[in-house]
């Protein structure tokens, strides 16, 4: 099967003051056509940057990037605009994500005047949309202010659904929500994809979400996929120190069986000129002298891949 | 013996171009020395009003009212004169904020902020303060060192490790804290809740936990209150909440978290929106939204009544016989 989406060793660089800064260093995996990847990772780790690069909202520095088989890592202006149909995001701020001086029904209708539609056709289109996604049509002239956060997440959802494409990278699409919101739009995320057969990159810190979302989940730190394994692997049985320093850290909700925390020292180290050895080395309670060299990323078990020395000695 | 803290019907109603936003509706809660209490609910729920009502600090323009009793060891402090409110301020009750990016001045060095609070309420000189100050910065995990540097030289996690020195520093007896965790990264939060928790043990402080996060009620508190709409709809310990959660929100609550997803691979959430609080409905507030409400409940406010000793629901609907 060829994959919907495959990066390898995908990388993006930042200048910055201060050297270069390794948003996405080596990063490469597939995705299944109609699965969904969870990226996980915290605050500053690239996973947005990785869902943007792919996308093609930055350039990538170095690596490879293929839809469906296809190279499109470099692409004419021409040529992107007929792939952006295929690849669509959803943003992860449904505050700051859709202009607030259009009304719904434009927001909507944007990505499909680019490509032509017009007239009743479009108007049709948009109604549709309204009613796949749950925005009353009511709201049709109302501006963004006026609708409440789940509302908002909706019509960014509905604008990224109107061009039908087939991946869709959601970048934290629920990280602003409520409890009971985010239920709500969860559920519409995981019906549209079964009715259509999306392929999803989920990007997300919150790991209950991707247990609940995702088929496979990537890992990632400081720029680097640190492991990646089916959802069911993962929680049963996470191999690298960060991932299971991860997963003990969220608070669980069954006061009879509280996790174990594996609490980890420190912070994040600084992603400008990384040293070349592991970048979890500083925090990591197993970090010894062969952890400075380089790290790759090793098949462990069948689709389990972690990138780490000692992964065989802790386990 | 009466508790520690008694808060009794209190209401908070602020005002907003003259209408009326009734944030707080009747709150009545209880906390016993040394024990902790999380406040759990949605944005708007209120919860960040009961903390600030507590300490007093509601912005003084637009509450409109602002009744109730709230007793502080057998003193009220709700009627407490403003001087006198200043001497509990800091030292007895403190307060840490939700947001450790604007808790902080960001044109003083973090020191200096520290040592605020020192100098007035324990009356140490200048230099005391700075080598008590120097002191909690160390409790927090941050190096002395760093005592003059500014609070944008530092991470996030560490500005709100800052923020739980300066609460901390005059060794309250009642700690607030709203939402310390929500702007962190989850391996940060779980370094500050066990801080929290550790120096809250140390100290047998007592703390009221506001949170939207049942997690971490779970991993830090004793007793829970779930917030709905200015009103406390379900409390008691927090065994009996999580183990038997009574109120149809509540419920709901729990089947909107991923874990609880059903068989049909869905989360089943509560239907719809948390109502205005500027046009609330009429009977149960949650009426509109519960799978369960009749004409009684869209006409009458319910009143809290024992599921088992300790443990209220305000609900028309008893648990076990209406609700299965």
């Amino acid at each position: 099967m060829t994959p919907a989406i495959e990066v390898k060793n995908l990388k993006k660089y930042f200048e910055v003051h201060g050297g270069l800064l390794h948003a996405v260093d080596d990063v490469s995996f597939q995705i299944n056509p109609g699965t969904t990847m969870g990226v996980v990772g915290e605050s500053g780790c690239g996973k947005s940057t990785l869902g943007r690069t792919i996308i093609h909202l930055h350039e990538s520095t170095d690596g490879q990037i293929f839809l469906n088989g296809e190279d499109i890592t470099f692409l004419k202006r021409k040529e992107l605009k007929r792939i952006r149909q295929e690849m669509q995001i959803i943003f992860q701020d449904p505050y700051s994500s859709i202009n607030p001086r259009m009304t719904i029904e434009e927001i909507i209708a944007d990505p499909l005047k680019c490509y032509g539609w017009k007239g009743k056709e479009l108007e049709e289109k948009v109604t549709e949309l309204m009613d796949y996604t749950g925005v009353e049509q009511r709201l049709r002239m109302s501006y963004p202010h006026e609708l409440d956060g789940g509302r908002r997440q909706r019509v960014g959802i509905a604008r990224a659904l109107a061009l039908d494409p087939k991946f869709i990278v959601c970048d934290e699409p629920v990280s602003a929500l409520d409890v009971s919101i985010q239920a709500q739009v969860l559920n519409l995320l995981m019906d549209l994809q079964e009715q259509n057969n999306l392929t999803l990159m989920f990007v997300t810190h919150d790991l209950s979400v991707v247990k609940l979302i995702a088929n496979n989940i990537c890992v990632m730190y400081l720029g680097q996929l640190v492991e990646t394994a089916s959802t069911e692997k993962l929680f049963e049985s996470p191999l690298h120190p960060y991932t299971k320093a991860l997963l003990s850290a969220v608070p669980s909700v069954d006061v009879d069986h509280p996790t174990k925390r594996i609490l980890i020292q420190g912070e994040l180290t600084s992603p400008i000129n990384p040293k070349p050895g592991c970048r979890f080395y500083a925090r990591c309670p197993y970090a010894s002298e062969q952890c400075k060299q380089p790290q790759k990323l090793e098949e462990v078990e069948e689709g389990h891949m972690v990138s780490c020395c000692r992964v065989k000695e802790i386990n | 013996m009466s508790n520690y803290l008694e808060v009794k019907d209190l209401s908070v109603v602020y005002t907003s171009n003259e209408i009326p936003i009734y944030a707080v509706n009747g709150v009545s809660l209880s906390l016993e020395k040394g024990k902790t209490l999380g406040l759990v609910g949605e944005t708007g729920a209120g919860k960040t009003t009961i903390a600030k009502s507590i300490i007093r600090v509601l912005p003084e323009g637009a509450t409109k009212t602002f009744e109730g009793d709230i007793h502080l060891e057998g003193v009220d402090i709700m009627n407490l004169p403003e001087k006198e409110m200043e001497k509990v301020r800091g030292a007895k009750i403190a307060l840490i904020s939700q947001d450790p990016m604007t808790a902080l001045n960001p044109v003083h060095s973090v020191g200096e902020q520290i040592m605020e609070s020192l100098e007035i309420h324990e009356n140490l000189s200048k230099k005391d303060a700075m080598a008590r100050g120097m002191e909690l910065l160390e409790m927090v995990g941050i190096p002395k060192e760093r005592f003059l540097n500014y609070p944008h030289e530092f991470s996030g996690g560490m500005k709100q490790r800052i923020v739980i020195a300066i609460a901390l520093a005059c060794n309250p007896e009642l700690l607030l804290a709203d939402e310390p965790t929500t702007a962190l990264d989850v391996t940060i939060q779980a370094q500050v809740l066990d801080l929290i928790m550790k120096l809250r043990d140390e100290r047998g402080t007592s703390m009221i936990l506001i949170t939207h996060d049942l997690g971490v009620v779970a991993e830090c508190c004793d007793d829970v209150a779930v917030v709905y709409a200015g009103q406390i709809v379900e409390s008691g310990d927090k065994y009996q909440v999580f183990h038997d959660p009574s109120h149809p929100y509540t419920r709901g609550l729990f089947h909107s978290l991923p874990q609880f997803v059903g068989e049909d691979g869905r989360l089943h959430p509560i239907p719809g929106l948390p109502p205005d609080p500027s046009n609330l409905p009429q009977g149960c507030y949650f009426s509109p939204r519960c799978p369960y409400a009749d004409e009684h409940c869209k006409t009458v406010a319910p009143e809290p009544y024992e599921v088992e000793p300790g443990h209220l629901s305000r609900c028309h609907k008893r648990r076990g016989e209406d609700i299965k």
